[in-house]
């Protein structure tokens, strides 16, 4: 559904076939771990069976000694970093963390952690050669739950790491503390806000570590040159951010590395951080060859970044005519091994679908000895959505208000001001209500229980995310057969090739079938930030308008050339450039004369906002919860997003759908079953992700509110979609079933728990 | 090292030998010796799917299938789905139908497909859903995987009646 009166457009809007689209239907495309090249060796990471232990001594001799072992590195070979923080994009960070994390030194932090790593001359050799590092440990008590490692005699995980006060007060701040970051952003007066409401709902709630489930692990091949030059063929959300952290864990220029991204086999956050890179290129050094280093499934589990695990207390005063009048957070993430969680955009995140008055919002970053958390798809907002958007729903109840109407009535729009400082531009986020409101499944019967042990219930659930804006290059070509050869620097994961070319065709006006994108090497393309923070189709797009326009203007100085008339009077419009007296010439003809005047035309663009205004969306779904078991069944699911433009709208949808069925996999079934032993289910049998006979089709409603900082109006899709589907699911779990379920996820153990309390 | 064996099948219609470990998968000798690597690596323990491959016609996960056991097998890989450089309905249906995001799973699924519209010309949506859930996507949510099935089903039904 348009919102305003859209404008026209050729290409914009239209479905066409993904440029890369046969390479990945036919097992051409050639991803990370397909990459060969000649005297290729294998590597394996030996990794800690602890979850917090001291590394007393690494024996390698015997592991060097098999035959086929090429070498063997320890943290002993990479750079020392000391206190140096470096800023790789996401605010400064310790190198020594950062190094840590990939090779550790003289403690491991979590199963899992990487101590070594051999390289041989096939995967088998390597890995009977990991098994022969002898790591000797001292196993040291280590802390899993957040509320646990913030005590003040908990196991501290790193000695270096002090609390950073971000508005909030400082308290012992010279000592070692788990708690890597404070923070508290304040708006209104609570107090009084509180004073003020004739209702108040004060709820806890919990979620687990949860991963983002890429079906690709991790791969990377380095090769360490005789000239010093360090090449890496890998999987990754961002070639310029993977060579930059890989240059600074090395201590070597930006420009002697070069990253080479193959295609990626989904990312959703948790492919920005380096993991295997620096110990490739280590092994590649010592042995004189490239090596190859594929993470095993239970290595992507228990070793990469999953998203924290939280503790957040929520509390909410409501009028009697249901205005939302304060509110309040508390909210404590599990940074893992070291300091680095969302918790401060889940604090941003927290409020921002309401215009609420009076608000207050606290939030920790815990180390606990688990693996380094990293983003995942909207990072931090999905455990805050649970929080709020269920005790939105109990507001409803006790209120007897329509969820809808609820939310209509207090749904931010431009010049709400978030709790943390900055005011909405014109945002989507009532219209998504409205579409919901709207929409076939919403008018609806609610769904019917069909037994007593089979009872129904419908849920709303609305989501935020802020979407990034960030840095990107693009470069085109005219070809003289009239069509573009267009160059870029984002990793396309989800179609972002066709959606970008898209954008150059309709400032150009040609077909999308006439450009011929490629993702380009560090080398071969400006910088270029991370396929991420749902950015790509608007950032990148942005600087692919920019290039057609700067095309534009040299094609209509070349038209007047080959007209032989001044260079103002002609101008490029509609596919052509047309002058005085009637003269027009179009792209394709003009291209085919470039030879005659000047030469090759080669346009290019770049983009670097700040920020987007913003994504919202609403979700309404109908369960059915079998009270014998605990087990939930989506019955049906509508999802109502905010696109601003949506340039291919089957690839909008289908970052909708995905996002929504990787938010019913965190709401019902995954988790990270940790102990002290490490996590229990690194295997995607027991983590349980949801497969396509767990889910329903997944409806769609595009909604278009336009955003203005981009010249098509497009709002990034990725992110949002998995917000509200927890809490939209719990809602639902409630009317159907008079339970309130305020931990996640809502699997059939823990729901059973609760029904048989109730 | 010294222990390897030869072994004879036929891969997507040619005859093709080679030498193997016993402790080689049929992943491994695909992707690592043949290098046909359109099948893909997921998990290596049988859970996700990506490297379904067809075993004398039956979908088998090729990471739970030693080399050894493929001797005179017929063997197809997503390599082999498309015939004389033209695409099978099922990956022309993936491609209009915009069924796949990073395409990491899509040749599993594919060639699950297959199996599935070979055994079944018209299965349900209930019986799609049933057939493909032991290919694992993270990216689409299903919803268009499953329709893409449903439009090559139907896309060759419509063939064999023309035909």
């Amino acid at each position: 559904m348009a919102i305003a009166d859209k404008p026209q457009y050729n290409v914009i809007g239209t479905r066409p076939i993904r440029h890369d689209g046969v390479d990945k239907v036919t097992g051409r495309a050639m991803y990370g771990a397909d990459f060969r090249m000649a005297g290729l060796l294998h590597g394996v990471i030996v990794r800690s069976p602890y979850a917090h232990a001291r590394i007393k001594r690494i024996d390698t001799a015997k592991a060097a000694a098999l035959p086929g072992v090429r070498a063997v590195v320890t943290s002993d070979d990479l750079p020392q970093h000391g206190a140096r923080q470096v800023d790789l994009g996401e605010g400064a960070v310790s190198m020594r963390h950062l190094a840590a994390n990939v090779l550790t030194d003289d403690k491991v932090l979590y199963r899992g952690h990487a101590v070594a790593a051999v390289a041989a001359d096939n995967v088998h050799i390597a890995e009977e050669a990991a098994r022969l590092v002898k790591v000797e440990y001292e196993p040291l008590p280590p802390v899993l739950d957040v509320r646990a490692a913030m005590q003040p005699d908990a196991p501290i995980l790193n000695d270096d790491v002090r609390t950073v006060f971000a508005g909030a007060p400082e308290v012992n701040a010279d000592q070692p503390t788990n708690i890597a970051k404070h923070l508290l952003f304040e708006k209104g007066n609570p107090q009084e806000g509180f004073a003020g409401a004739d209702l108040v709902f004060e709820r806890e709630f919990d979620t687990t570590m949860v991963h983002q489930g890429y079906i690709e692990p991790h791969n990377a091949t380095a090769l360490w040159n005789a000239d010093g030059k360090v090449t890496v063929w890998m999987s990754t959300q961002g070639s310029f951010t993977a060579r930059e952290q890989t240059a600074e864990l090395l201590r070597l220029p930006v420009s002697s590395v070069k990253v080479v991204p193959m295609e990626i086999g989904g990312g959703f956050g948790g492919k920005i951080s380096v993991y295997l890179p620096p110990v490739a290129a280590l092994l590649s050094r010592k042995s004189g060859r490239p090596v190859k280093v594929i993470m095993s499934r239970a290595d992507v589990f228990e070793a990469t970044g999953p998203t924290p695990g939280s503790h957040i207390r929520l509390k909410l005063g409501v009028t009697k005519d249901g205005k939302l009048n304060a509110a309040e957070a508390w909210v404590a993430f599990e940074a893992g091994a070291y300091p680095g969680s969302p918790v401060g955009m889940a604090c941003m995140c927290v409020f921002a679908c309401y215009d609420i008055p009076h608000a207050r919002v606290e939030g920790f970053d815990v180390c606990v000895n688990k693996p380094r958390t990293n983003a995942y798809r909207a990072p931090g907002s999905t455990q805050v959505a649970f929080a709020i958007e269920t005790v939105v729903d109990e507001i409803c109840t006790e209120l007897g208000v329509d969820p809808v109407e609820l939310r209509l009535r207090n749904a931010s729009r431009k010049g709400t001001q978030r709790v943390d400082g900055p005011t909405f531009a014109r945002i989507g986020m009532e219209e998504t209500v409205e579409a919901i409101k709207a929409s076939s499944h919403y008018m609806s019967l609610a769904p019917q229980s069909r037994s007593p042990d089979k009872q129904c219930g419908r849920g709303v659930a609305s989501g935020f995310w802020f979407n990034a804006g960030l840095k990107s290059s693009v470069t085109a070509t005219v070809n003289a057969d009239g069509t573009v050869s267009l160059i870029e620097g984002s990793t396309d994961i989800g179609g972002t090739r066709t959606s970008i070319a898209m954008q150059l065709a309709e400032t150009l006006g040609i077909t999308a079938e006439d450009v011929h994108p490629t993702v380009a090497d560090t080398e071969g393309i400006g910088y270029t930030d991370v396929t991420g923070g749902s950015r790509v189709t608007f950032s990148t797009g942005i600087a692919a308008v920019r290039a057609a326009e700067d095309i534009c203007s040299i094609l209509a100085d070349r038209a007047a050339a080959l007209w032989d008339v001044p260079a103002d009077q002609t101008k490029y419009e509609n596919g052509g450039v047309t002058g005085p007296d009637g003269k027009r010439i179009s792209f394709k003809e003009l291209a085919g004369k470039l030879h005659l005047v000047g030469g090759p035309v080669t346009g290019s663009g770049i983009s670097g906002e700040e920020s987007q205004s913003g994504a919202f969306g609403t979700h309404c779904v109908d369960v059915e919860v079998d009270t014998e078991t605990g087990k939930v069944q989506i019955l049906r699911y509508t999802i109502a997003q905010d696109a601003g433009t949506a340039i291919h709208p089957s690839y909008v949808e289908g970052q909708m759908q995905g996002g929504v069925v990787q938010g019913i996999g965190w709401a019902l079934n995954e988790e990270y079953w940790y102990d002290e032993q490490g996590m229990r289910n690194a295997t995607f049998l027991d983590y349980r992700m949801p497969t396509c006979y767990d889910v329903p089709m997944i409806e769609t409603i595009i909604v278009e509110v336009p955003a203005s900082n981009h010249p098509y109006g497009v709002r990034g899709v990725g992110e949002v979609p998995i917000c509200p589907p927890p809490a939209a699911i719990a809602n639902a779990i409630y009317q159907a079933t008079g339970v309130r379920m305020r931990q996640l996820p809502m699997s059939p153990p823990r729901l059973l728990a609760e029904l048989l309390k109730s | 090292m010294s222990n390897k064996h030869v072994i004879s099948l036929e891969l997507n219609g040619d005859a093709v030998e080679f030498l193997c470990e016993p402790r080689q998968t049929l992943l491994e000798v695909l992707r690592d010796i043949l290098h046909l690597t359109g099948t893909k690596e997921g998990c290596s323990n049988g859970n996700c799917g990506a490297c379904t491959v067809l075993f004398n016609g039956r979908p088998v996960v090729s990471c739970l299938v030693l080399a050894m056991e493929c001797e005179d097998a017929k063997i197809r890989t997503i390599e082999g789905v498309a015939c004389d450089g033209a695409l099978d309905e099922i990956q022309n249906a993936f491609l209009e139908g915009a069924a796949l995001q990073c395409g990491i799973c899509t040749p599993g699924f594919i060639v699950q497909a297959q199996a599935l519209l070979d055994e079944n010309p018209n299965p349900s949506e209930d019986e799609i859903r049933f057939y493909l859930a032991g290919n694992l996507c993270r990216c689409t949510g299903y919803d268009k995987i499953v329709r893409a099935v449903q439009a090559a089903a139907e896309q060759r039904r419509a063939a064999t009646t023309a035909g």
